[in-house]
């Protein structure tokens, strides 16, 4: 029987995917003391699995300015997390199969303006003339040039790992069972192990920030998503853009190593609290989509499908801020499959909170109050 | 009447294990579905040719074993119309008790329903790569069985075949019989290792014998016979476009030998990944240095309805396998409440039971080379679909705390190409293990993912729906 190992540090951070790491990490610039626990690895879970765009283009005009503040670390990544990532800012396209959706992108590059996305609108002879490959069902676009992807598997431990060398303690395969605040600080415990005490608590466990929320007494409506991944064999290199389509529905990059990734329609299958694949119909409508909007990949071969488990708020906005009921507990969880780009802001943003109390970058949006809304006094029945 | 009654059993694969556990299911006259990659039934071990080069006899193809491969493929010929029989087609994915088949001549992929289902998958070569292993002209010892059983043709006109196990001196004594030049068998376990295990392998005395014929037949035909070896390379023609030669270590020098093909493999591995789509609870096999799916003595896996037989589930042999088939058909009979011959099946596990010491003893004979990836040189490919070298799995382990499989997968792409690490997974868990100092079974598995060979786009995109009910 091994003795519990009690920590003392400044912030604790549940959570070890790209929001929590960042937060490690961006603590640590500040000179603070970081514990994380992750249950698993870091960024093995939705962090890690994800699709790996890194895109502004069609984000919430209120996610914007965080999106921005993400821009600028991803564009400086290999200097901050000893890595590129296979990052490339190689263009977004979301592709508008109407003219209905044309519009749409045009009002979206309007109410955009302030934030400098440089977005352009592709259409007619010249979307042919740019991209051959595209299927016929696509009438025109809007490209996002310094938008673009990158790899999930390596960026989000990459995080992690650079936290750990700024001096944060990480400690994997360590599920939270137990947190409480005992007046003075919170405190984390995990199997018979390890004991964590700190003045100030990060909830970063994405899918499964629920029950911290719950703990204190802020109960959100936080469920869980599946979308289906999937990969083909390596192809003779043809597409450098990231693409979306208006609406939603699919999304498919190429990597440089030839392989398409692709994902989007619809839910997958959960396997259990923590594990999830592509649901066969998914793959399928994914498959009938992929060959619509590029028909060169009607005689390749998918070789893996995957899914992740996101956490999913109603509004599809993350909660990112401090806690309604408790000082020193921040919450930054919730970003409903698009926490990928913006998760390093976020990181940033929670360790502004720690240390000053307020971000620099608007995030009233994101507030935990808006699932409380102000109680109306009215007389027992 | 319970869904399950409702549906056709379904069996997957058509080798020992597949024909003998249908066979036991039409005996008590229900209609199983039978799934199988091959086109004809039979298997790898029993693989049978296509029939417009079936000039040759059973006695030629299957040697000692001529007879059991005509009983395993007589008594599947003999069921044919009473079962529903889908050869060539290749079961890649399972979720939520339906199975989806692609069915390869047709090119369409059809969705098949089950309320109980054997699982009879079989096995590949176990593959440890040694440099130069991706020239042109090296083989499995599987694949150069196959190429002789079904294609009638040898991988060359001078062989040798190098690794360990029982397969490589039975391949190399059927392509000296079938006319090829084996220009040596190098095998990597020695003769101490064998002499060791004598005592377990005459628990079976007819097979056990067996093997001590190939050697001795292939002695008395002036094949150079080596053990204790290590493999060094493959070596290359002037070009490196093909196979000139060996190198290998023979405890106290180098030598090489020249050749124009080699088949190498150290025994084989079991295809566990439909058994892990289907939600099989795994664990390691010391015995397979494997983490293999768990069943009970009579086949049932840890999902009710799910049944395990063959060496999909732990290798053991085409006898075996045979056995475990009967006894996984009795499993689902009586599950399906269908009164069995009990004495039938405790008959059918007592001989798996006695088989155990023998595999045992067959481990001890030709054991995976321990020492192997405290050897593999760092430029080493050891995944061929993604270029994965020996040492960039040390460095990801080095630089980024890989520490389990599906971790090292992700950080350096072993095992993400075609092959899914059905080739590669041995050779990269072992080399994980070695750069950790973790024990193997520490050190875990790949998560299967559908699907379980590559699958054309377009027919992921259209299923039918293929009612399979009575």
């Amino acid at each position: 029987m091994t003795g519990r190992k009690t920590v003392h540090t400044d912030v604790a951070i549940v959570g070890g995917g790209i929001v929590g790491a960042s937060a490690a990490l961006a603590l640590r610039q500040m000179g603070i003391g970081v514990v994380l626990l992750e249950r698993d690895l870091c960024g093995s879970r939705s962090s890690g699995v994800n699709y790996g765009g890194v895109r502004r283009q069609g984000r919430p005009i209120n996610q914007l300015p965080l999106a921005q503040r993400a821009h600028r670390i991803w564009g400086r990544l290999r200097e901050t997390i000893g890595t590129d990532g296979e990052y490339l800012r190689s263009g977004h396209f979301k592709i508008a199969r109407s003219e209905a959706d044309m519009a749409s992108l045009e009002r979206y590059r309007a109410q955009s303006r302030d934030f400098d996305l440089g977005l352009e609108l592709v259409s007619d002879a010249r979307l042919r003339e740019r991209c051959p490959w595209l299927g016929a069902r696509a009438v025109g676009g809007s490209l996002c040039a310094e938008d673009g992807q990158a790899n999930p598997r390596l960026v989000s431990p990459a995080f992690a790992l650079a936290a750990q060398r700024a001096g944060a303690q990480i400690f994997e395969r360590h599920k939270v069972d137990e947190v409480a605040h005992d007046g003075a600080k919170f405190v984390l415990r995990s199997g018979n192990t390890l004991e964590v005490h700190a003045p100030a608590l990060l909830n970063c466990a994405g899918a499964w920030a629920g029950p911290i929320t719950t703990e204190f007494g802020e109960a959100v409506p936080l469920q869980s998503g599946h979308p289906a991944m999937a990969v083909t064999e390596p192809l003779p290199f043809f597409m450098n853009w990231s693409l979306g389509v208006e609406g939603g529905g699919i999304y498919c990059r190429q990597v440089t190593r030839g392989n398409l990734v692709l994902g989007g329609g619809g839910a997958g299958v959960a396997l259990d609290a923590d594990r999830a694949r592509s649901d066969r119909d998914a793959i399928a409508s994914l498959s009938a989509q992929a060959i619509e909007l590029l028909p060169a990949l009607r005689h390749a071969h998918f070789i893996r499908t995957w899914s992740g488990t996101e956490g999913y708020l109603p509004d599809r906005q993350p909660v990112l801020g401090p806690s309604r009921t408790t000082p020193g507990l921040f919450h930054g969880f919730g970003f409903a499959g698009a926490g990928f780009q913006i998760g390093p802001a976020a990181g940033e943003v929670l360790a502004e909170l720690v240390r000053d109390g307020r971000s620099s970058t608007p995030i009233e949006a994101f507030s935990i109050e808006r699932f409380f809304p102000e109680e109306t006094t009215t007389s027992p029945p | 009447m319970t869904t399950t009654a409702a549906l056709q059993p379904v069996i997957v694969g058509a080798g020992p294990a597949g024909v003998r556990a249908a066979q036991a299911l039409v005996v008590q006259g229900l209609r199983p579905v039978v799934i199988d990659e091959a086109s004809r039934a039979g298997g790898q071990i029993y693989r049978r040719p296509p029939a417009s080069l079936s000039q040759r006899t059973a006695a030629m193809l299957y040697g000692f074993e001529a007879s059991r491969a005509n009983a395993v493929h007589q008594a599947f010929d003999a069921m044919r119309d009473r079962i529903d029989y889908q050869p060539d087609s290749l079961v890649w994915n399972a979720q939520g008790g339906v199975l989806d088949v692609l069915h390869n001549p047709t090119r369409t992929t059809a969705r098949v329903p089950y309320g109980q289902l054997i699982v009879a998958t079989g096995a590949t070569d176990r593959v440890l790569p040694v440099p130069g292993w991706t020239l042109p002209g090296v083989y499995t010892l599987g694949g150069a069985q196959v190429a002789l059983k079904f294609q009638g043709c040898a991988i060359g006109q001078r062989v040798v075949f190098m690794g360990t196990g029982p397969l490589l001196y039975l391949v190399a004594y059927q392509y000296a019989k079938a006319g090829a030049k084996v220009a040596a068998v190098l095998d990597t376990s020695r003769l101490a290792d064998q002499l060791a295990a004598t005592p377990a392998m005459l628990r079976q005395p007819a097979v056990f014998a067996k093997g001590v014929y190939y050697v001795a037949w292939l002695r008395a035909h002036g094949v150079a016979l080596h053990s204790g070896v290590r493999p060094l390379r493959v070596l290359g023609d002037a070009q490196d476009s093909r196979v000139a030669g060996v190198a290998w270590h023979d405890g106290s020098e180098e030598r090489t030998l020249a050749c124009d093909a080699v088949g190498f493999g150290y025994a084989l591995r079991s295809e566990t990944q439909l058994a892990d789509l289907l939600g099989c609870r795994f664990e390691f096999a010391p015995l397979h240095r494997a983490h293999l799916p768990v069943r009970d003595a009579a086949g049932r896996s840890s999902v009710r309805g799910v049944y395990l037989a063959g060496d999909g589930a732990g290798i053991m042999g085409a006898d075996a396998a045979e056995w475990a088939g009967e006894r996984a058909a009795l499993a689902l009979l009586a599950d399906r409440g269908v009164a069995v011959d009990t004495a039938r099946a405790a008959a059918l596990e007592r001989k798996r039971h006695k088989l155990g010491g023998f595999r045992e003893g067959l481990e001890r004979a030709f054991p995976l080379p321990h020492d192997w990836a405290a050897h593999a040189p760092d430029e080493l490919v050891v995944c061929r679909c993604e270029n994965i070298t020996a040492g960039t799995l040390r460095q990801t382990v080095a630089e980024n705390g890989a520490d389990e499989m599906n971790r090292l997968k992700a950080l350096s792409r072993v095992g993400m190409g075609r092959c899914q690490g059905r080739m590669c997974g041995v050779a990269a868990a072992e080399i994980l293990a070695h750069a950790t100092g973790l024990p193997l079974q520490q050190v875990g598995r790949l998560r299967g993912q559908a699907p379980i060979k590559p699958i054309p786009i377009h027919l992921a995109a259209a299923p039918s729906t293929e009612g399979a009910g009575e």
